[in-house]
């Protein structure tokens, strides 16, 4: 079964480049524009896995990660999210919130489809 | 072009290990044929090459050591036995599977043992026993929970080498205490393989800082060696003699011909569009305006004078249809170019230098076909210059330079061709060293007088190379060679330009396009021939009197200087008497001139190219043919074959007298 995969992020064009990577190497994608967009989707449907961006509008992605640990749907549910190198504070943070991994912006669509495929075992 | 670099690589990295393929398999009947020999490695470089630059770096690794034992087996040094023609055989699966995408690495590090196995089937140095790790690992309790996967990490250790897995139970508690989403079982796994420390630090990236993880190097083993991939290219480096006092390299093989991608396309302004159909649109009435002519009743002058306007509207209409059809066909090099920002900063990264790559006159347009095969010749040009040219920082700031070296990529169109040059800020080429090499391989007589330009020629020499070291970029005397002959394929030229201290610049001049050539047709006997008008310096000719007093020699004199003339009549037997009146036309690549003794010159014509039929490919002094208004067909001369042809032959006067 393809596994689908929930995108969050306030940047179209990031968005677009995740999709299509992603969809490049056969994931199906679902996009969210912010925190709370991502929260509704991801509690309305089941995914396989949740690449989050942290600084958004509405809903920044800790408390979305935070939220989504609380409920015990989204228990082993991979949460990956976007940084910077330099950002070593809030990587600790979203990792404390709950979040899998992180990948490091900014990154080439291989390596987005490397930790795709290492996160999800597929 | 715009599309995709990476499925651009695919394709052609598909052709490239079909080539090699089929010559390995030729090899399997024919061992000692040089020439396959030299094939299989010149792919299998290039291979190596290409991959890297597209970020395929386990290919590019991968193809390193069949690489490196094929250039054993090149260079004389290791026999080619059909084991080892097997062995590639199999790698050449995997790399097909590396260039698909992921492709499990113990087959690859399979692969590399049976290789080292068959490289030294004979020499048996005992092989260094094999390592690897025993890892003991506990996750933090919550990782499950916030989504890592013991199951995939386990995975991903298997795809590292040879596992033994097991789990580490006792630290389960009783039914009661367990909590369900926690993970309580800890592994130990013994890794075997030449496995990077970091390779397996990369596994648990994620869960690094809370878990618990143990790493020792686990004691040689004796039963079911693996050999070590890392330990391999040195292995078989250091047993290899110097370079020099091996066998200088057999005569090249053709250029891999390239068969025509399918599916090709290029992307057309819509306004070159309209002005194309404008064109067929006056064809089409200039077209009715003659049928009508043909069905009328114009008797006379009358008729004629309206045919000949008719005719001489064609002819403007097909020159105009040639000019705005060949524009059609151009791209700008910025898309050559681009690929090679990734290049240079891989080379920088590689060689420990900081190198900065400008570039101008990317708008330059140059005809597709020419753009993609531009780009195998012009990485290897790149390499050597970050490679050999750009000095380190330290020897750049001890001759007083800048520590960032410098590498310019510019394009220019000049006249009918397109000059795309490549200079580095580096030492410059060393002439002493150049010569020493080429004395050394016996190219030229010790102590020959060469003017700069035929010196710097001889490092297009297959198998010349004066790096001290093999590097993993260059340095083993391929690739200049087929660099040259890719361009001369092109119709075109290289320059070397080079200043001590200061740097050198390669120039390539290419040819606008490739389908249609202003040509000069001449008829030799009773073969009608054409030769590129662009090479054409002068025609004059060649009276009895010259004829009788260069007999034997074949030289005249123009403007003081001695220029050597081939009697095309003699070349091409055609058994013909000689017209009294014959001709020279007198042709030219860069300093070099040659004149062609022909029968009759007919006059300029526009010449359509059509390649060669497979059977007559190898013939080396056509470079095509073309149709003529009559039907009948013409030979294209090829020019710098010819050019050459005519140096050798004043190089062996030179030497009788």
């Amino acid at each position: 079964m393809t596994a689908s995969i929930l995108t969050v992020d306030d940047s179209p064009s990031l968005r677009m480049a995740i999709r299509i990577a992603l969809n490049g190497a056969g994931y199906e994608v679902v996009e969210a524009g912010d925190g709370l967009e991502g929260l509704n989707k991801a509690n309305a449907a089941r995914f396989d896995m949740i690449i989050t961006d942290l600084n958004m509008p509405n809903m920044d992605g800790l408390t979305m990660i935070r939220e989504l640990r609380k409920s015990p749907e989204q228990c082993g549910t991979p949460i990956i999210f976007l940084t910077t190198e330099s950002d070593d504070a809030m990587k600790q943070q979203a990792k404390a919130a709950g979040a899998t991994g992180w990948l490091v912006k900014p990154f080439v669509p291989d390596q987005l489809v490397r930790i795709t495929r290492k996160v999800l075992g597929r | 072009m715009n599309g995709d670099p990476v499925a651009a690589f695919r394709v052609e990295a598909g052709e490239l290990l079909d080539q090699v393929e089929q010559n390995l398999l030729d090899l399997g009947d024919r061992l000692d044929d040089r020439d396959l020999i030299d094939a299989v490695f010149r792919g299998l470089h290039t291979l190596k090459g290409s991959g890297a630059m597209f970020g395929f770096d386990a290919l590019a690794g991968f193809t390193h050591h069949c690489e490196t034992a094929f250039d054993r087996v090149r260079k004389g040094l290791a026999p080619l036995t059909a084991g080892l023609v097997e062995v590639i055989l199999s790698a050449m699966d995997h790399m097909r599977a590396l260039v698909e995408g992921a492709a499990p690495a113990e087959i690859g590090n399979a692969i590399l043992a049976r290789l080292q196995q068959a490289v030294t089937e004979r020499a048996a140095p005992v092989a260094p026993a094999a390592s690897g790790w025993r890892l003991r690992f506990r996750l933090p309790p919550e990782a499950m929970a916030n989504g890592t996967n013991p199951l995939a990490l386990l995975d991903e250790l298997r795809g590292l080498g040879t596992c033994r897995v097991t789990a580490l139970t006792d630290a389960i508690p009783p039914l009661a205490d367990l909590v369900p989403t926690e993970c309580h079982v800890g592994w130990e796994v013994e890794l075997r393989g030449a496995i990077a420390r970091d390779d397996i630090d990369d596994v648990f990236i994620f869960v690094m800082d809370d878990m618990e993880l143990t790493v020792e190097p686990l004691a040689p083993a004796t039963e079911a060696p693996v050999l070590p991939a890392a330990t391999l290219p040195a292995a078989v480096v250091a047993a290899a003699p110097p370079a020099d006092s091996a066998p200088v390299a057999a005569p090249p093989a053709e250029t891999p011909t390239r068969t025509a991608k399918s599916g090709e396309s290029v992307r057309v302004s819509a306004e070159r569009l309209d002005e194309l159909m404008d064109r067929v649109g006056e064809l089409v009435i200039v077209q009715s305006r003659l049928s009508q002519l043909a069905h009328g009743h114009h008797a006379g002058a009358a008729g004629e004078l309206a045919l000949r306007s008719i005719a001489e509207e064609i002819e403007r209409l097909a020159s105009e249809l040639r000019d705005t059809m060949m524009v059609l066909r151009m791209v700008p090099v910025a898309s050559l170019f681009n690929r090679f920002r990734r290049l240079v900063h891989d080379l920088a990264r590689e060689t420990g230098k900081t190198i900065e790559l400008t570039t101008d006159g990317e708008t330059t347009e140059v005809d597709k076909t020419v753009i993609e095969r531009l780009a195998d010749p012009m990485i290897h040009l790149i390499r050597n210059a970050c490679d050999h040219g750009v000095g380190t920082a330290e020897q750049r700031i001890s001759v007083g330079k800048s520590p960032v070296g410098h590498i310019h990529l510019s394009a220019q169109q000049a006249g009918g061709e397109v000059r795309i040059a490549i200079r580095d800020d580096g030492r410059g080429l060393d002439r002493v060293r150049i010569r020493a090499k080429a004395e050394a391989q016996g190219l030229i007589q010790p102590g020959q007088a060469m003017s700069d330009h035929e010196l710097f020629q001889l490092i297009f020499h297959p198998g010349f190379s004066t790096a001290a070291q093999i590097t993993n970029l260059s340095g083993r005397g391929v690739g200049m060679d087929v660099v040259k002959r890719t361009i001369e394929s092109l119709r075109g030229a290289i320059d070397i330009g080079s200043i001590d201290g200061q740097g050198s610049t390669i120039t390539l001049r290419i040819p606008l396009t490739l389908a249609i050539i202003d040509g000069l047709l001449v008829r030799v006997g009773e073969g009608r021939y054409v030769i590129p008008l662009a090479a054409v310096e002068e025609c004059l000719e060649l009276s009895l009197e010259e004829d009788l007093r260069s007999r034997g020699r074949s030289f005249i004199t123009l403007r003081d200087r001695l220029v050597p003339f081939l009697r095309l009549r003699e070349m091409f037997e055609t058994g013909t008497r000689p017209d009294p009146h014959q001709k020279i036309v007198v042709i030219a690549t860069g300093a070099e001139r040659v004149g062609l003794v022909v029968d009759q010159i007919i006059g300029s014509h526009q010449t359509v190219i059509k390649s060669m039929s497979p059977l007559h490919r190898r013939v080396a002094t056509f470079s095509g043919a073309t149709i003529l208004g009559d039907g009948g067909v013409a030979l294209i001369l090829d020019v710098v074959q010819l050019v050459m042809a005519g140096q050798h032959q004043e190089a062996r006067l030179r030497a009788a007298g």
